[in-house]
């Protein structure tokens, strides 16, 4: 699993390359830590080349949760299959996550 | 087999009887020769008996003494030669002493009768000190024995003791038969003394102490076979020692040996340092091999290495530099300051330098690349052996040994310190490896005990009535599970019903199952209903969860007297649910976040309650994701669909053979591989 970190627009996209289970959420941990600790206040998150993520990764999301609302940073996920979404609307974090079909539709929410 | 205490009693009494009789028996031939009217008719070959019984009890009796003497001590044997010598010395002195002053001249000393028993007295000591030594010098040639060592004296005893007969037939001192048997046993000594090797094995002070004993029992040695020989032909004598040819070639043999160890011992005084050297050497090669397996740190490794590649050197100053888990250098030094040891590294340095501009000069490299030795230009230090210690190819410390002298580190020194540095390395090794392998240990048994933790969770029975019934199967991943599934009875006609999966593997997760299972036990009691029970429930486990932990679960109230089935669903996977009357197959749709997403307040806006009314003939399914999202080999995942479409084939049958089903079906497609999550059917059937 990669893990790529850019600036794009006024906004910080981390890429997710493969799946995510217990050893590699320990990289998107880290890459997320680096963006809130970055004081980023526009984080998406590029799920096209996601394919599975386990209950690790989907732990690592969640814990983020609170820490977003309270720099008042707002975090999208984009492009999903439906797979992975179908995972994350039986969870319910499809309910405080804010999830987009686009790129585009990310960056709006985002800034939005 | 007599004791050996018994056969030494046995011999004592058996040796003075003999030379009792001797003395005896040579007085009253003695009395007889010189009376010439007295007939006593003592036979004239008794002497020669009592004298072989004699020989041959003492043979008998210090061959026992001796052999319980296991751990052989070189000086302590040569010391009782020593004792037995002087007292033996002592008497005969005593004797001569008693005959020259006390009563000489007067008609006492004339008598032949006392001259004769002082003689044999005499000859009883002589010959109990010939015989003693002969068998401590036995146990000494046969310190290192080989099979035709002991063979060789095996023979020479044998014919010694057989010579003792030789006495019974007539014959003149140094005839032809004599000087031949004479001469066949000196021969068969000197063929045996060269087994010397015991005079190596005494380190400087002992060789100086078996020096000093051998001339004090040459001296004794000297001072009787004067005596005997002195006494020789004397008429008197009956018994005279040196008509027989067995004393006379043990007593040859006895001096030989003596001598020749003496020279040896003598001549080996220069050289028992090496010898010493050598031992020290094994010794610490010894200490080495085990330390790896004793449990000893890397650390107490490099230690032992260096100190003993400098004493194997004889090198005055030395250090050892390491890499300590991979940071900072580290250090372990011999006689040598941090400061001079940089200059010293600088001197080496330069050489190393010299050597690249000018090829050629004089430096050796040992065949493996390894060892290095050079000539420095230093104040104090003339010359360097360089080690490089490697442990599985990887380099993983330097050892430095600093002579003063130039050219100290000879090939010898060389091949020793590569030694010392390879056991080094592979007791490094195994410690390394009995470390991992203690550690793994450690995690089987922790998983073992989770293991258990986690069987003792799951319900041995599931609680139900007339109404339905109800079966359940778990299947956990590893040695431990985190999915979970318990019923509680909470009135005659209500039942709790719950399924639930914890986040994670191993022991984390039956941790957090435990906790959850004293969650459901305590909240169901209370009979509230799903929602608020979620509620409460995410309250109790969010103080305990994890920060990155989080629980689904799916939770259901039975009512059997009302016909209802509450539920409600906290992230859980949608159970399925056949409505009999209507022939429809579903999955029950119920807004709900997992537990432990949300830790305050706010969760119960996120989970809600429903109500179905029950039929007989209705079907619920509840399972964990772990049948859902289990693959086959190519990836290709289970899914909601498949197992939908198994409950329906079912349908008509048993809770228990919907449940087998879905449980082949799932091995069926994952070909019994793919299953790496636990999974978990828990089935109820309305009657």
């Amino acid at each position: 699993m990669q893990i790529s970190s850019v600036l794009e627009d006024g906004s910080y996209v981390i890429t997710i390359n493969g799946d995510v289970d217990a050893s590699s959420s320990i990289m998107l941990d880290e890459a997320i830590n680096k963006a809130i600790r970055e004081g980023q206040q526009h984080i998406l998150i590029d799920c096209v080349n996601l394919n599975y993520i386990s209950s690790a990764g989907l732990g690592v999301f969640m814990s983020y949760i609170e820490e977003l609302k309270a720099k008042n940073s707002r975090m999208v996920l984009f492009g999903l299959s439906e797979r992975v979404e179908n995972v994350f609307r039986v969870l319910g974090l499809d309910q405080l996550l804010n999830i987009m079909d686009t790129k585009d539709q990310a960056k709006q929410q985002a800034h939005g | 087999m007599p004791s050996t205490n018994t056969i030494i009693r046995f011999t004592t009494i058996a040796a003075i009887v003999c030379w009792l009789g001797l003395v005896m028996v040579d007085l009253m031939i003695g009395f007889e020769l010189s009376n010439a009217n007295v007939e006593l008719g003592i036979p004239r070959f008794l002497p020669g008996i009592f004298l072989t019984g004699y020989i041959v009890s003492l043979f008998f009796h210090y061959e026992h003494r001796l052999a319980g003497a296991d751990n052989l001590n070189f000086i302590e044997l040569l010391w009782r030669v020593f004792v037995t010598g002087l007292i033996a010395t002592i008497v005969s002195v005593f004797i001569q002493f008693f005959l020259s002053f006390m009563v000489s001249g007067s008609k006492l000393a004339e008598h032949d009768l006392l001259l004769s028993l002082l003689y044999h007295i005499n000859i009883g000591l002589i010959l109990a000190f010939v015989i003693s030594t002969f068998l401590v010098w036995k146990k000494l040639i046969l310190y290192q024995k080989t099979k035709s060592l002991l063979r060789t004296w095996q023979v020479f005893e044998y014919s010694f003791l057989a010579s003792l007969l030789f006495h019974f037939i007539p014959h003149v001192r140094f005839d032809i038969p004599f000087s031949l048997i004479f001469a066949f046993l000196v021969a068969l000594g000197l063929v045996i003394t060269p087994n010397l090797k015991w005079v190596a094995f005494l380190n400087f002070k002992q060789k100086w102490k078996s020096i000093l004993l051998i001339l004090l029992i040459l001296l004794y040695l000297g001072y009787f076979l004067i005596y005997l020989l002195d006494q020789r032909d004397n008429e008197l004598l009956i018994s005279d020692l040196s008509n027989h040819v067995s004393v006379l070639s043990i007593y040859t043999f006895i001096i030989l040996y003596a001598i020749s160890s003496l020279l040896v011992t003598l001549f080996n005084l220069p050289t028992t340092s090496v010898f010493e050297q050598k031992l020290e050497e094994v010794v610490n090669f010894q200490r080495l091999s085990q330390s790896g397996q004793t449990g000893q740190s890397q650390d107490e490794i490099y230690d032992l290495l260096l100190d003993s590649s400098m004493s194997a050197s004889f090198a005055t100053a030395a250090w050892f530099e390491f890499n300590h888990n991979n940071e900072n250098t580290e250090l372990i030094t011999r006689n040598i300051k941090e400061r001079e040891l940089n200059n010293v590294r600088t001197a080496i340095q330069t050489q190393a330098e010299k050597k690249t501009k000018r090829p050629g000069i004089s430096s050796r490299v040992s065949p493996r690349n390894d060892t290095l030795t050079e000539n420095i230009k230093h104040s104090l230090f003339k010359s360097v052996l360089i080690y490089a210690l490697e442990v599985q190819q990887e380099k993983i410390g330097t050892m430095v040994l600093l002579k003063e002298v130039s050219d100290g580190f000879n090939n010898d020194v060389v091949n020793i310190i590569n030694t010392f540095g390879n056991q080094a390395s592979v007791s490094i090794e195994n410690y390394r490896l009995l470390q991992s392998a203690i550690e793994n240990e450690r995690y089987l048994e922790e998983l073992n005990i989770a293991k258990r933790v986690h069987e003792s969770l799951l319900p041995s029975t599931l609680e139900s009535n007339e109404y339905f019934e109800i079966t359940a199967f778990s299947k956990p991943a590893d040695e431990v599970g985190g999915d979970y599934y318990d019923t509680h009875r909470i009135s005659q006609d209500k039942f709790a019903m719950i399924i639930g999966d914890v986040s994670g593997k191993g022991t984390s997760a039956a941790f957090n199952m435990s906790q959850m299972k004293g969650v459901f036990h305590s909240l169901a009691q209370i009979d509230l209903d799903p929602r608020e029970f979620l509620v409460k429930a995410n309250h109790a486990l969010g103080r305990c969860l994890e920060r990155t932990s989080f629980i689904t679960l799916s939770y259901f109230v039975l009512d059997t007297r009302e016909k209802t089935i509450q539920f409600s669903r906290a992230g859980h996977c949608p159970s399925l649910y056949y409505d009999h009357s209507q022939l429809k197959l579903n999955f029950l749709e119920s807004k709900g976040l997992g537990l432990g997403i949300i830790r305050n307040e706010e969760y119960c806006n996120y989970v809600e309650v429903n109500q179905i009314n029950f039929k007989p003939g209705d079907l619920l399914v509840m399972y964990t994701d772990g049948i859902t999202e289990a693959k086959t080999p190519t990836g290709e995942e289970f899914g909601y669909d498949r197992l939908k479409q198994i409950v329906n084939e079912n349908i008509k049958k048993s809770a228990r053979d919907i449940q087998k089903a879905i449980i082949d079906g799932l091995l069926e497609f994952t070909l019994a591989d793919g299953i790496e999550d636990d999974y978990t059917t828990m089935i109820l059937k309305f009657n």
